[in-house]
């Protein structure tokens, strides 16, 4: 709880840089307006009154700052619809995405962790390690790149003539919801946004459960005489996987990160395309809305693993 | 753990140890070589390069028709491919040039931006755990702020306020580098503030306060020089980390602008031509890998030999 209330300042710290840097930096909120040699400086000075630019900039604030806490995120220019409408339509399938680069990240990653660690120095060990090294020096782009290049455009070819051929590009092939053809869509760039994270994942879970192996009560339970397995499961991994909660909950600012590069990519309608798009045509307002929201997913998320952490390890306590 | 490594572990790191250590780690050893090399290109690009990197290649003396489609490598066709020993990009740019040349730009971004924020993050960072109290505590909750806010799109949108206040154009390297930098900084000054929090408490900074040094002094000659090594180890991840954002950036159109060559918007105009040119979008992502990789393991033995407790 006490956690819960020390989130709020930083939310509002946060909110205040996000509209230093937008709304005083030259030209300000205008600056579109500006170029155009069709408004007047006598528009300009309307346009300000109009929209509460000539008061103090304190005053400004707090105004904006209501409208945000009632989810009046403003107008976006760009779009031509409210921001948090905007925003919310491309919600799920930033989501989707998302929940399905973190599955394969966890599931992929954890594993190979797992494996890296059990066999510690072994050459399955150290190929692991080499690629998890790959993925943490891989340029997402690049990565999306190379992997249209393998299975969209030259496809790859499997034994008995058939191919793997993969669409790169959106989220479904028609406007009717088709499970199959939704997945198809999604395999691709699922597999390029989890890279980072499987790298990462996996050399924290190695890390961890050695860790834990060379504990006391690791050695204790082996000393009764149970098998290596049994003290695997029943005690290491119980007691490896809980900090990497905390890890996979970091990894969101970097998820949402190489979401805007794929979306961007393959063509995948969400959100990060949607701040892109607000990028190119200066559409201040979005890319306000978009921030926040962001910020807040990542303040929402820390505070939600820091919960679920002292939940898991008794041994935690925050005061 | 034999007799040996014990006491090596014992002794105070010197400059031998150090050696030792660093180049027990082959491939760190291996990043060195290839960094070195990649410095090298970069330096010399003016030189290696047998094009001029600008140079449109078409309808001149070397290739008098162009067909309109990218030169192939040579390796891929001799015949086709007018002495571009890694073909054209989609105008009939020498591919091999622009990378000798993208170097240039990614190894100073990723230099410049990272002494940036090391100077940055090392002084805001030494001032909060020197002083501690409401210093330490308002610059800390800065860092929160700047963490919380994924680096990336951030990074964006100020790029965005540059080109859209005046133009594209003003994204130069002077302002990339700025605004990585300006934004960076957080994760250096937390580093610096753990390792200061502890450091003033030991007897040689109360020693060194007792004969009457100046904060300034102390912080900069007795304390800095112990906080040292996880600055170097975090720096040199950084550069990599630098390096990848730059080309992001390029990549989506907001970073270093047209002509001048950058690995990131050489992928970026690769797109165009992925069907016909596939070297074109493999040759300088290559480039970015094999860079990045090579500091990321410089990195990981300088981890290593400077303080193994760390990992």
């Amino acid at each position: 709880m006490r956690r819960t209330l020390q989130s709020i300042p930083l939310l509002l710290a946060i909110s205040v840089i996000l509209y230093g840097i937008l709304y005083n930096m030259p030209g300000g909120p205008l600056a579109p307006y500006l170029q155009n040699p069709h408004i007047t400086a006598a528009d300009i000075a309307r346009l300000k009154h109009n929209l509460g630019l000539d008061q103090p900039v304190p005053i400004q604030y707090l105004k904006w700052l209501g409208h945000i806490l009632t989810g009046d995120m403003g107008y976006s220019t760009s779009n031509s619809e409210p921001v948090f409408q905007a925003l919310i339509e491309r919600f799920p399938a930033t989501l989707e995405l998302m929940g399905a680069s973190l599955f394969i990240a966890i599931a992929v990653g954890v594993s190979a962790g797992i494996i890296s660690a059990v066999y510690r120095y072994s050459a399955l060990d150290y190929a692991i390690t080499t690629f998890a090294f790959f993925g943490q020096s891989m340029p997402v782009f690049w990565f999306a790149l190379m992997m249209q290049l393998a299975f969209a455009v030259h496809g790859i070819p499997l034994p008995g003539g058939y191919q793997i051929q993969l669409p790169s590009a959106g989220i479904s092939a028609s406007d009717n919801f088709d499970f199959g053809d939704r997945i198809e869509h999604l395999i691709l760039p699922a597999i390029v946004l989890s890279l980072l994270q499987i790298a990462l994942f996996s050399r924290f879970m190695r890390s961890s459960l050695l860790e834990v192996l060379g504990t006391d009560y690791m050695r204790t339970a082996a000393a009764k005489g149970l098998s290596f397995r049994t003290i695997l499961y029943k005690h290491g991994l119980k007691n490896a996987l809980i900090p990497v909660v905390t890890v996979v909950a970091l990894s969101l600012p970097s998820l949402l990160a190489g979401a805007i590069v794929t979306e961007n990519i393959f063509a995948w309608p969400g959100m990060g395309r949607l701040f892109i798009n607000a990028l190119t045509q200066s559409d201040l307002a979005l890319l306000m809305g978009y921030l926040l929201l962001v910020a807040f997913l990542v303040v929402f998320s820390n505070l939600l693993a820091d919960v679920v952490y002292a939940w898991l390890d008794p041994r935690v306590k925050y005061d | 753990m034999s007799a040996a490594a014990i006491v090596e572990q014992e002794l105070p790191l010197s400059k031998v140890t150090f050696w030792t250590r660093f180049r027990r780690h082959k491939l760190a050893i291996a990043g060195v070589v290839v960094l070195t090399l990649m410095v090298l290109a970069a330096v010399f690009a003016g030189q290696l390069a047998p094009f001029n990197p600008d140079f449109i290649d078409n309808g001149t003396a070397t290739v008098p028709h162009w067909n309109g489609t990218p030169l192939p490598p040579c390796f891929q066709d001799r015949s086709l491919c007018w002495g571009h020993a890694l073909g054209t990009d989609e105008v009939g740019r020498d591919l091999l040039s622009r990378l000798l040349f993208g170097a240039r730009i990614s190894l100073t971004v990723g230099l410049f931006a990272v002494l940036m924020e090391v100077l940055i993050g090392t002084t805001l960072g030494a001032i909060a755990g020197y002083y501690g109290g409401w210093i330490d505590y308002a610059l800390m909750r800065l860092t929160d702020v700047f963490l919380s806010i994924p680096l990336l799109p951030l990074l964006l949108v100020l790029t965005a306020i540059v080109a859209a206040t005046s133009s594209k154009a003003a994204l130069s390297f002077g302002v990339i580098v700025i605004i990585i930098g300006a934004l960076t900084w957080p994760s250096v000054a937390r580093l610096v503030r753990a390792s200061f929090l502890s450091l003033r408490e030991r007897e040689f900074a109360e020693a060194a306060r007792a004969v009457g040094n100046n904060d300034g002094r102390i912080i900069f000659r007795h304390l800095l020089p112990n906080a040292v090594a996880p600055i170097i180890v975090q720096a040199t991840l950084d550069v990599a980390g630098v390096i990848v954002l730059e080309s992001t950036l390029s990549f989506l159109g907001f970073g270093i602008q047209p002509p001048t060559a950058s690995w990131g918007s050489m992928l970026s105009n690769s797109q165009s031509d992925l069907q016909i040119a596939w070297w074109a979008a493999v040759f300088p992502g290559l480039c970015i890998l094999v860079t990045v990789l090579a500091i990321n393991y410089i990195g990981d033995g300088l981890r290593d030999a400077l303080d193994p407790n760390m990992r």
